[in-house]
């Protein structure tokens, strides 16, 4: 193609780009499969008949698939009502974050200085303590207040532990909305709490929701809290009951096993396709244009 | 609430009553949060123990002591930073390929950003139970291919004494490397795209760029995250507890696991918490570390 070119310097150019190029989707692919291929083989093994996964040589695709490891997996184990509990522990732990951390989260983003700085300073510091130093204090504070092995408790607990997060999503959100709207309704003769119903909720509504979805993940995903806390078997959330698929070393129902672990998945891989843009969107877009 | 009939000065939207605003927020931390946290730094003060009956005793620094003779202790102390620093690096340094990666113009960048999504969303456990099927050593994928590569037949990797740990350290990468990619490449957009160009126009290579450009603006990023990571990894529980358990032989058993277990095994609440303690001053390094990073700023190294 280049007629007139000066020869070697530019085509060498070219070749060593088009290896770089290559290179380039050689090390994404490879990092596509290293993301997706666990996750496909869950997959596979969720739809493979017993008879298939006894075999030695366990293929990619099964040669009869079949939802018997699903059917099974509800047979065997209250999943159902594990789900149950996890869902109300997740909905009520999301809800209750939100309103508690709204209001505060109003202050915190707008008010300067000192309060704002401790409010993102725990969010950190609460990162960093490891949960063990933790647990037992709070069983024995959720003892004394009888609310140890109930799921109120856990709703307790996970607040908590959504709330710093919540607090410093919805500050930034609160600091997203002009400050000139709020002042002109305060002009307006409009009240405090008017102006904050009626002026900067709305505006806020969005935030709220992303809030709330990552706080129903925090919950529905935890594993360690509800370990520890809950005790009786009609109690326990999903995660915790999963466990209870593994049996003694090895001896695992592998297929219902695999069935159940997608299904728990489901909830928070659906929520999280859905706010994902709003997580990672501008800063990928951002970065990749 | 009250003033609604004076007239608010603009700049003052706030006066002391939104406080109360605070409250049902600081409430619950301070009692669940805060509170707890500093009674457990003095339980392990206390000879504590599950469903005893006698009073608690203070002991002052006894536990520590024993703490500090503890052989299989620091054993897992070590498994534990040998654990979250094997999985934090790789973690860094695939993810800020990736990040590079991903600023290019490549196709099917929405393949990778969906599919990034994927560990992220999971719950621990969930993680957990894929990999043991991945690693399972007849029904487990790994095997099957290495079988079919012509590797030797299956191994049992996750009860292997000496395969456990890397194994197990695999997947913590897997688990966190979307969370770091994606911190990564919102540090990338630090970077000063004008210079970047001028740096190319002068004839600086894509390695010289790197250092010179990138690099810079990306630090901070940089530090935060794999800080962070060092802190998360090192506290991790849910993941290890569904793989291994600990095993085999405590071979990957991480110091929360054998808090976990001296708490509500054995009951012995005291001394467990004097274990979270030993593992906050390690967490105060890294915090400690990376605090020291920042101030220095733009220094280089």
């Amino acid at each position: 193609m280049t007629r007139t070119a000066p020869a070697a310097p530019p085509r060498t150019r070219e070749l060593r780009r088009a290896f770089g190029r290559a290179g380039q989707y050689l090390a994404l692919a490879a990092y596509l499969l290293f993301l997706a291929l666990p996750f496909l083989w869950l997959l596979s093994t969720a739809v493979k008949p017993a008879k298939e996964l006894g075999s030695l040589h366990p293929a990619w695709i099964p040669d009869q698939p079949t939802l018997e490891n699903f059917r099974q997996a509800f047979d065997e184990h209250p999943l159902l009502r594990a789900a149950g509990n996890s869902l109300l522990v997740a909905v009520a732990a999301a809800v209750i974050a939100v309103l508690v951390a709204t209001p505060a989260a109003y202050v915190i983003a707008r008010t300067r200085g000192r309060s704002a700085t401790l409010a993102t300073g725990w969010v950190v510091v609460s990162q960093a303590f490891p949960f063990v130093l933790l647990i037992i204090p709070l069983f024995l504070v959720l003892k004394n207040l009888r609310m140890i092995n109930t799921l109120w408790g856990l709703v307790l607990v996970y607040v908590v532990w959504a709330l710093p997060f919540a607090l410093w999503m919805l500050a930034g959100y609160v600091r997203a909305v002009p400050r000139e709207l709020e002042e002109a309704a305060a002009v307006d003769g409009a009240g405090r709490l008017r102006t904050l119903v009626s002026v900067t909720a709305p505006l806020l509504a969005p935030g709220i929701v992303v809030t709330a979805m990552f706080a129903f993940i925090i919950a529905w995903n935890e594993f360690f809290f509800a370990l520890v806390l809950l005790k009786s078997p009609e109690k326990q959330t999903l995660p915790v009951v999963l466990t209870h698929f593994l049996g003694a070393e090895g001896a695992a129902d592998l297929g219902p096993l695999a069935a159940a672990a997608f299904l728990a998945t489901l909830p928070s891989l659906v929520i999280f396709a859905l706010i994902q843009r709003r997580i990672t969107g501008g800063v990928l877009a951002g970065a990749v244009k | 609430m009250t003033d609604a009939t004076t007239v608010p000065r603009p700049r003052r939207l706030l006066d002391h009553g939104a406080w109360f605003l605070v409250l049902p927020a600081l409430i619950p931390i301070l009692v669940l949060s805060v509170g707890p946290l500093l009674y457990g730094v003095g339980l392990a003060f206390t000879d504590a123990q599950a469903g005893r009956t006698e009073p608690t005793e203070w002991i002052g620094s006894l536990n520590f002591r024993d703490l500090r003779r503890d052989t299989l202790f620091w054993e897992s102390f070590g498994i534990g930073l040998v654990w979250a620093v094997g999985v934090t690096v790789p973690q860094f340094l695939l993810g800020l390929g990736l990040a590079l990666l991903l600023t290019q113009k490549l196709r099917l960048r929405w393949l990778a950003r969906s599919l990034a999504i994927i560990p992220w969303a999971m719950p621990e456990v969930v993680v957990g139970i894929m990999w043991r099927l991945v690693y399972s050593p007849d029904a487990g994928i790994l095997n099957e291919t290495l079988r079919d590569f012509g590797f030797g037949d299956g191994r049992d990797w996750l009860t292997g004494l000496g395969t456990a740990l890397p194994a197990v350290i695999v997947v913590g990468i897997w688990a966190g490397l979307p969370q770091t990619t994606v911190a990564l490449l919102a540090g990338l957009q630090n970077t000063p795209r004008e210079l970047h160009e001028a740096a190319a126009l002068d004839g600086a290579g894509a390695w010289r760029r790197f250092w010179a450009v990138t690099w810079p603006a990306l630090r901070p990023v940089a530090l935060a995250i794999t800080a962070l990571n060092l802190i998360w990894n090192f506290n991790a529980f849910a993941l290890v507890w569904v793989l291994t358990a600990g095993g085999p032989g405590g071979r990957t058993r991480l110091p929360t696991l054998f808090a976990y277990e001296e708490a509500f095994r054995y009951g012995q609440f005291g001394y467990a918490a004097a274990m979270g303690c030993a593992m906050v001053a390690v967490i105060s390094v890294v915090l400690a570390v990376f605090l020291v990073g920042r101030l220095r700023g733009g220094e280089e190294k």
